[in-house]
């Protein structure tokens, strides 16, 4: 990652040196991924969506150990979060995980041995310094063979409007853009597919991925 | 914690590709050790030129990098589309999860004393500061580890290489930073395992760490080295930060007044998170 411009009115001091990222390897499983992990949805919310999809190499394959992180703003917009998503039992130290009743913002999915994922919560909104932003759902990728994490977003088809003032999307081709747009699968707006394509094939027959660098 | 059964229909495929391919009859041979070592100088010497010429900085690992085998059909061939906190400073991301005394329990940051009985190895302590790159502490953020026994075996099913498992060692472990960014993890040492991303081919010793920031920009994954480890020039993963100060950045250093007497060994790690935050666009930077 280049090294971040210093403006005139930059911090004072010259910023400190990035510890690097290395890869979350194949064996993280054990580890990250816990019971929960997907449904960030308050149990039983009438609201709930579901987003599910596939991870795909540049050769089409189905990515059978990627993990993905998913955060996004509260229902009132607000991007404070709350803690819980892995809450744990105090006497035997299992995640019972999520209370069912509190909205922590954040997801993690471990794909299947089918490259799948799915997830489970409630309709993106606008952070509420931005209330008509198209919502989105921030996500990162990790998988074996990506030395440094991948960031993108997930769009919904339903905010038209709001995509063609987006600061990202309205500066992409279409189809490249496309790529960020979640599919109605099913009854709009309870389930969307977005699939993730890690690299274009040689064929061409799946669009790339757009991934994000913030700076 | 869950243990995985060793499965006995498994073929015996070590660390690398898993998850993925079983070594298939018709899969091209395994380039040696020197074809590896060969492409890592190249690599490393044009990333020199580059940073002489004033390319870009190589302080994060090129998404492609062919000596780790498994980088080449998984990284994006476009460049990633840059997003401008200053110019968009409601971006979702630069907020970002947060965890409590609810997300961990005091033992999980102690792996030697998850189990009934004590994990063989040499005991150690990790410990350092997480900060952004303003200097600021990262406090009250999830800090998590995972990592090999001391023989060099996971204790995860897919993971073949027949080294022992240890009964009383899962390696995983969880804290939340302090006020000064401080995370501390008891555990034991790993050992080096073998991995088929080419032949003869070894990790050296490390542990998988995983923070989260201030923001979503800032998190990060990655993995903690023992100093004077004589695998590292073997090692395609280490070598995909071309670098040497950034790499030396991935190295603990031993600190004596970590050590315990008759008990640990102490090694220290301060961890620098990139991306932007909130915070920083409300300052100007
Ligand atoms: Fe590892």
């Amino acid at each position: 990652m280049p090294t971040r411009p210093e403006g005139p009115a930059a911090a004072p001091a010259v910023p400190l040196d990035p510890t690097p990222s290395q890869t979350i390897g194949p064996f993280y499983g054990y580890a990250l991924p816990f019971p929960g992990g997907e449904r960030i949805a308050p149990t039983g919310h009438p609201d709930t969506v579901t987003l599910h999809g596939l991870v795909r190499d540049g050769d089409g394959a189905p990515v059978p150990d990627a993990l993905l992180e998913f955060w996004q703003a509260g229902p009132d917009g607000s991007l404070t979060g709350a803690p819980g998503s892995l809450r744990r039992d105090p006497a035997t130290g299992a995640v019972i995980g999520r209370n069912g009743v509190d909205f922590t913002g954040f997801g993690r999915v471990p794909t299947d041995a089918d490259g799948r994922y799915a997830l489970r919560t409630l309709p993106a909104t606008a952070p509420a310094g931005r209330p008509d932003a198209a919502p989105y759902l921030a996500l990162c990728v990790f998988a074996r063979g990506l030395l440094h994490h991948l960031f993108t977003r997930v769009y919904f088809p339903e905010h038209t409007a709001a995509h063609a003032a987006d600061p990202l999307l309205s500066r992409l081709p279409q189809a490249r853009a496309r790529t960020l747009l979640a599919r109605p699968d099913g009854p709009v707006p309870y389930r969307y597919r977005f699939d993730i394509q890690l690299q274009q094939p040689a064929d061409g027959r799946y669009e790339e991925t757009v991934f994000l660098d913030f700076r | 914690m869950e243990r995985h059964p060793r499965t006995e229909r498994e073929p015996m495929t070590h660390p690398a590709p898993l998850g993925a391919v079983p070594v298939s009859p018709t899969a091209p041979p395994l380039a040696t050790q020197a074809a590896i070592s060969r492409e890592i100088a190249a690599l490393r010497a044009a990333a020199d030129a580059d940073g002489a010429a004033g390319g870009p900085d190589p302080g994060q690992p090129a998404r492609d990098y062919p000596p780790y085998r498994s980088s080449t059909p998984r990284h994006p061939r476009q460049p990633p589309v840059a997003i401008d906190a200053l110019a968009d400073p409601e971006a979702v991301e630069l907020s970002g999860p947060v965890f409590g005394v609810t997300d961990v329990t005091a033992l999980d940051a102690d792996l030697t004393r998850q189990h009934t009985g004590e994990p063989l190895g040499e005991r150690i302590t990790v410990t350092g500061r997480v900060l952004d790159r303003t200097g600021r502490p990262v406090r009250g953020q999830l800090v998590e580890i995972w990592q090999a026994n001391a023989s060099g075996r996971y204790a995860h099913q897919r993971d073949q290489h027949p080294a022992p498992l240890d009964p009383h060692f899962t390696g995983v472990g969880r804290c939340l930073t302090d006020d000064d960014g401080r995370y501390a993890f008891t555990t034991v040492k790993p050992g080096a395992y073998p991995w088929r991303n080419h032949d003869n081919a070894w990790r050296p010793a490390h542990i998988h760490f995983s923070f989260f920031g201030s923001a979503f920009t800032q998190r990060l994954v990655t993995q903690m080295y023992f100093p004077g480890d004589p695998l590292f020039p073997y090692d395609p993963i280490l070598a995909s930060v071309t670098d040497p100060a950034a790499r030396a950045r991935l190295v603990a250093v031993y600190d004596h007044g970590l050590s315990r007497p008759e008990h640990s060994l102490g090694y220290r790690w301060d961890v620098v998170l990139d991306g932007p935050s909130a915070t920083w666009t409300e300052e100007g930077r």
